[in-house]
């Protein structure tokens, strides 16, 4: 029998971009609010499966065409380079730097050294739980 | 006075929980227990918000809006799996 799986096709159309834009709430607001790198790579790759499970991995493959496995090295690397570009200054290692700066759209705000390392925490979370999840579900 | 009001509604919400509970074990079908689950996760988030009101803070307020969304993939996930057997697909126009 086929079935027809329209309904939850559309709330997934509308459901995963909210999704995906709470999980850049949190990742960006880690500082100041609960939340950070960990959370928002969840979220972001809970995105993800509710579009594998509406649709199917061929589908999201052509959506999406990444390999995750990159998302784990590159964020590993960011991660790296970040807690050891300290050492070119001549401070110890992972020591972290921040600076404000009055920008165009956003104002005064502070950009700080962590989040470059909290993007390489995302960037691995998301490559890990979507290699994971398809590795498991392609298997026959 | 209020916080009477919130540790009544905390009392309220848990015997919902416990009822929901026992249909999670006793559910003679799957979907019963689908059901239940899904109905204590709704539960769990009126029981973090009463906990953050009672607490006075908003701390907790990203942690329901993720329940929320977790809940409903599980849901989702869980109705897949009864439906078709598998819940991820290789290729669905196959």
């Amino acid at each position: 029998m086929k079935t027809n799986d329209l309904i939850l096709q559309t709330v997934t159309k509308v459901a995963a971009f909210v999704i995906i834009l709470f999980s850049l709430s949190i990742f960006l607001g880690g500082h100041y609010s609960p939340g950070g790198g960990f959370v928002g790579g969840l979220m972001t790759s809970s995105a993800i499966i509710l579009l594998l499970l509406a649709y199917d991995l061929k589908t999201v493959a052509g959506i999406l065409p990444v390999d995750y496995k990159l998302f784990i090295a590159s964020g590993l690397l960011l991660s790296v380079l970040t807690a050891s570009g300290s050492l070119l200054f001549g401070v110890p290692l992972m020591t972290h730097a921040f600076t404000y700066v009055d920008l165009p759209l956003l104002g005064h705000i502070s950009l700080h050294t962590a989040v470059l390392f909290d993007l390489g925490v995302y960037l691995v979370v998301v490559g890990v739980t979507m290699t994971i999840i398809q590795t498991i579900g392609e298997s026959e | 006075m209020f916080s009477i009001i919130i540790q009544i509604a905390l009392i309220c919400i848990s015997l919902s929980m416990l009822g929901l509970v026992y249909r999670l074990i006793k559910g003679p079908s799957t979907p019963d227990r689908v059901v239940a689950l899904d109905a204590i996760g709704i539960n769990l988030i009126a029981l973090i918000a009463l906990l953050s009101i009672s607490l006075d803070t908003s701390a907790y307020l990203e942690a329901i809006l993720l329940l929320a969304i977790v809940s409903f993939i599980g849901t989702t996930a869980f109705s897949k799996f009864l439906e078709k057997e598998d819940i991820i697909e290789h290729d669905r126009n196959l």
